[in-house]
């Protein structure tokens, strides 16, 4: 009886240290990282808005890897060593795609081995330049620059802009609990807007909140913000 | 050695004698019908149609038990989906995902597959048994020719009705109009067909319609088979479908594409709305049909039965229909039925919102948020809660089960709690409960029967319950029984409010305003609309009120362009402007009544409202501009390298 269950045990250990090896794939290792920039400067979104795709040519049916770009305009990604194509959908990010060297397109070819780490160099309609948040009591005050970068036949107005006040850091009109909007039209100096919003009582009481400007172009879906900045009230 | 030689010869007789008869292996199967058999024989062609019919593309299986995709859609059989932008609250704890999910995915609304999730609407399995059922249908030659050409107008009508809802959703597609067979010479290049322009789906609808109505039978004999009332009315949909995205197109450029597969240019808007409007004015004028007044005496019942009423049905153009006893009955009732007069233990699970119900207008013809806050602060005091909703428009009544109304002739327990005079609020967390108001006091029932209890499923949680549809028969409720009224798909209103739609975008304001009175009329407005006061809110907010849970806000919002203006994703208080079409609306609030418990004071026992965001709305709805045309999915692109993508690919 001993013998038996020993037998088992020895059995049940030998299949278990086998085949495990048999069919599993080494997941993917290679982290291919980078930001979203303007001369250096990050483009910062929304989380969970804009994506671009990597399509790995030479399989059968060609299904493309979406990469989320978070709020900082950053984004990484575990994959296995290939060459990607990588292709920033027309419809996403308050940009536009700039025509790569290598393929003359909006196409940017990714060679993989090991870990990469590349920015991924854009042209926004606009940027938000000297972004600065001040708090008095609960009256939080954002001054900041709209600086027009598309100025040729694409360029575009601006739609409004927006102070939000989230309890958390992410931050833009979907979790806000506080907006402050501006229209386009009302903006006189592009150089100097400054926009003020009250913020209301939070449950539960936090001694800072999260707050950052968004621009919204007409005609754009995405917005583009300013980074986050945490303000103590 | 000698048994060898029997077995050779046994098999040389076998082969010989089974070889020799040539029919042996000619035997017809006795299990299938054959091609000469079924298209020879009218009863047989027409369960063949009855299935066609059965697959017309509004309907919803269970994606748990099956494998057949179901359709992402508003009907009687998927409650669910109603609560899926500001129409209503679902109060099921297994559907509070749609008022916490922010986006709405691309390829929505799209097919439900069995372990696959949500994919893009792609039904040409059933184009092509449509095809084929045409083309085998046209070989017969024993069918009466008139029998033939009806069959045949029928099969035409429901492909045309597929392609119009391929259309609504990913703009064009490619157009088989024949079944099409692989040859196996191993390129299937030849079958690879690239999506047509949007506007010429619309103008295949259109012209399909054109033609399978002069084989149709003309006046209402039908109610759940194509009619040439239904192909007009058909039309007019598709035609005014296709105005609107021409003419409001032009303010979303982004969701066009250079080859015209999404998008319609501006220029076609006029033909399109012409076409609308005489294809309605004919259908009108047949006097085939007319608009549901039975109970000319009482407007709010009348709006009541006008869809629960299925005997000569003047409305009625085109039906789903349901019988008890037969395995083709709907839970609409079941699911939605008033906790407190429940026959089992659910239902309250449809919620209109507080949105909706405050855009019903008031009998001047104006619109008002509902009257709950006195001015200066404090509350306004009711007697009866349903003393909130005097004066406003009777559908309001006959669309959703208000506090203190009743259903089955029971008064539905809507209330939320005892509020006292410092403000303090006495409330249970179930249905019924107790709890005393005094210290020493007796326990007494502090919530209504119906809730609203926060995030308790079944409970009115927005402080309403659907009744449009509601069927007052006894047993309605019960899961053995359920309910056989049916799912009305055309109906005279909607053509009126097409016409309506159509000759106000044309410039004819006048005849605009004679429609759209003719349905406000029948609401049970004295005060008809004159040509100055037809504006283009006018006309979402009369399909709004009138349409509510009829499956047309989504495809509406779409077509005029609003959907990213309404559902943009913002965190927006409740509209203090109902009757302002492109008023932001993410969320659903609702409306609980309180009873006061203030002994002593005049107010004791009357009724508060307050309004508030029921728990689970923890996120705002943001359709986006990628949401007017649905995803097309990779393995469809890599089956066809002629699909092009759509504009949020």
């Amino acid at each position: 009886m001993k013998a038996n269950i020993q037998y088992a045990i020895l059995i049940a250990w030998g299949i278990l240290s086998v085949s495990c090896k048999k069919d599993n794939y080494k997941a993917p290792s290679g982290a291919f990282s980078g930001r979203l920039v303007y001369q250096g400067q990050p483009v910062n979104v929304s989380y969970n808005e804009v994506y671009f795709e990597l399509w790995e040519p030479g399989w059968g049916k060609s299904t493309p890897i979406v990469v989320n770009v978070s709020q900082d305009g950053s984004f990484s990604a575990l994959l296995f060593d290939a060459s990607y194509k990588l292709v920033i959908p027309a419809a996403q990010g308050p940009f536009r795609s700039l025509t790569d060297k290598t393929t003359n397109s909006d196409t940017i070819l990714l060679q993989l081995s090991g870990n990469l780490t590349r920015d991924i160099e854009v042209l926004p309609y606009y940027m938000i330049r000297q972004a600065k948040f001040t708090a008095a009591g609960r009256k939080v005050t954002a001054t900041f620059a709209a600086e027009q970068i598309i100025k040729d036949a694409a360029a575009k107005d601006i739609e409004r802009v927006s102070l939000y006040i989230c309890k958390t850091q992410f931050v833009d009109g979907r979790n806000s609990v506080a907006t402050k909007d501006m229209s386009g039209a009302a903006i006189t100096d592009p150089a100097g807007i400054s926009l003020q919003v009250d913020v209301p009582a939070l449950v539960p009481e936090q001694k800072t909140v999260f707050a950052r400007v968004g621009l919204k172009i007409a005609g754009v879906e995405d917005m583009i913000y300013s980074p986050v900045q945490e303000v103590a009230l | 050695m000698k048994k060898h030689w029997l077995y050779i010869c046994l098999v040389i007789l076998a082969c010989n004698v089974g070889c020799n008869d040539k029919d042996f292996l000619n035997v017809k199967p006795s299990d299938v019908l054959q091609n000469d058999q079924l298209w020879n024989d009218e009863g047989l062609i027409l369960s063949v149609l009855a299935d066609l019919y059965d697959r017309y593309p509004d309907r919803q299986t269970d994606v748990n038990n099956s494998p057949i995709p179901s359709m992402v859609v508003q009907t009687i059989d998927n409650w669910g989906e109603f609560a899926r932008f500001d129409e209503a609250f679902a109060s099921e704890n297994g559907q509070y995902w749609r008022h916490g999910a922010s986006d709405y995915p691309y390829v929505f609304p799209g097919m439900i597959v069995k372990g696959a999730g949500e994919v893009t609407y792609w039904d040409y399995a059933y184009i092509r048994e449509l095809n084929i059922f045409i083309d085998k249908c046209g070989t017969s030659t024993k069918l009466k020719q008139e029998v033939k050409n009806r069959f045949i107008a029928e099969a035409r009508y429901l492909r045309a009705v597929v392609y119009f809802e391929e259309v609504k959703r990913v703009g064009g597609v490619p157009l088989i109009l024949q079944p099409m067979t692989y040859d196996y010479k191993g390129d299937p290049a030849y079958l690879q067909h690239a999506r047509a322009k949007e506007s010429e789906i619309y103008d295949f609808v259109i012209s399909e319609m054109d033609t399978v109505r002069k084989y149709l039978p003309a006046g209402a004999v039908s109610k759940t088979r194509a009619t040439a009332g239904l192909a007009l009315a058909t039309k007019t949909r598709a035609a005014l479908y296709a105005g609107s995205i021409a003419r409001h197109g032009v303010t979303t450029p982004q969701v066009s594409l250079p080859g015209g597969e999404a998008g319609i240019p501006v220029a076609k808007a006029n033909d399109y709305y012409t076409i609308a409007l005489n294809a309605a004015k004919e259908l009108i004028n047949s006097g085939s049909y007319a608009l549901y007044k039975k109970n000319a005496d009482n407007f709010t019942q009348n709006f009541i039965s006008l869809f629960i009423d299925k005997g000569a049905n003047p409305e009625v153009i085109f039906a789903k229909d349901f019988k008890l006893q037969s395995g083709r009955v709907q839970p609409w009732t079941l699911w939605s039925q008033p906790r407190s007069n429940a026959e089992e233990q659910q239902g309250g699970r449809l919620n209109p919102s507080l949105n909706l119900v405050q855009s019903f207008e008031l009998l001047d013809n104006t619109f008002a948020p509902l009257n709950i806050n006195a001015p200066g602060g404090g509350y306004v005091y009711y007697n009866d809660p349903l003393d909130l909703f005097a004066n406003r428009d009777p559908r309001l009544a006959a669309t959703v089960i208000l506090p203190g109304s009743e259903f089955k002739d029971k008064k539905v327990d809507i209330w939320a709690g005892y509020i006292r005079r410092n403000g303090d609020i006495v409330t249970g967390d179930n249905f019924g409960a107790k709890s005393r108001l005094e210290p020493n006091g007796p326990e007494v029932q502090v919530v209504g029967y119906d809730g609203p209890v926060n995030n308790l499923e079944f409970s009115a949680q927005s402080g309403f319950i659907i009744r449009k549809y509601m069927d007052p028969t006894v047993g309605s409720g019960r899961i053995g029984t359920q309910s056989e009224v049916w799912w009305i798909r055309y109906r005279y209103a909607e053509v009126l409010l097409n016409a309506a739609e159509a000759a106000f975008e044309l410039g004819q304001r006048d005849v605009a305003a004679g429609y759209i009175n003719q349905v406000r009329e029948r609401a049970g407005f004295k005060i008809p609309l004159t040509a100055a006061d037809m504006t283009f809110d006018r006309i979402v907010h009369e399909r709004k009120v009138e349409l509510a849970f009829e499956g047309h806000e989504f495809w509406d919002m779409k077509r005029w362009r609003l959907a990213h203006k309404v559902w943009n994703g913002v965190r927006t208080a409740l509209t203090t402007n109902p009757g302002k079409s492109d008023e932001p609306s993410t969320r659903v609030f609702a409306l609980w009544p309180y009873k006061v418990y203030d002994p002593g004071s005049p107010n004791n026992g009357k009724y508060i409202f307050k309004q508030v965001l029921p728990g689970a709305v923890t996120s705002a709805h943001g359709f986006r501009l990628g949401n007017y045309y649905a995803a097309i999915n990779d393995d469809i692109r890599n089956n066809n390298p002629k699909i092009v993508k759509n504009p949020n690919q």
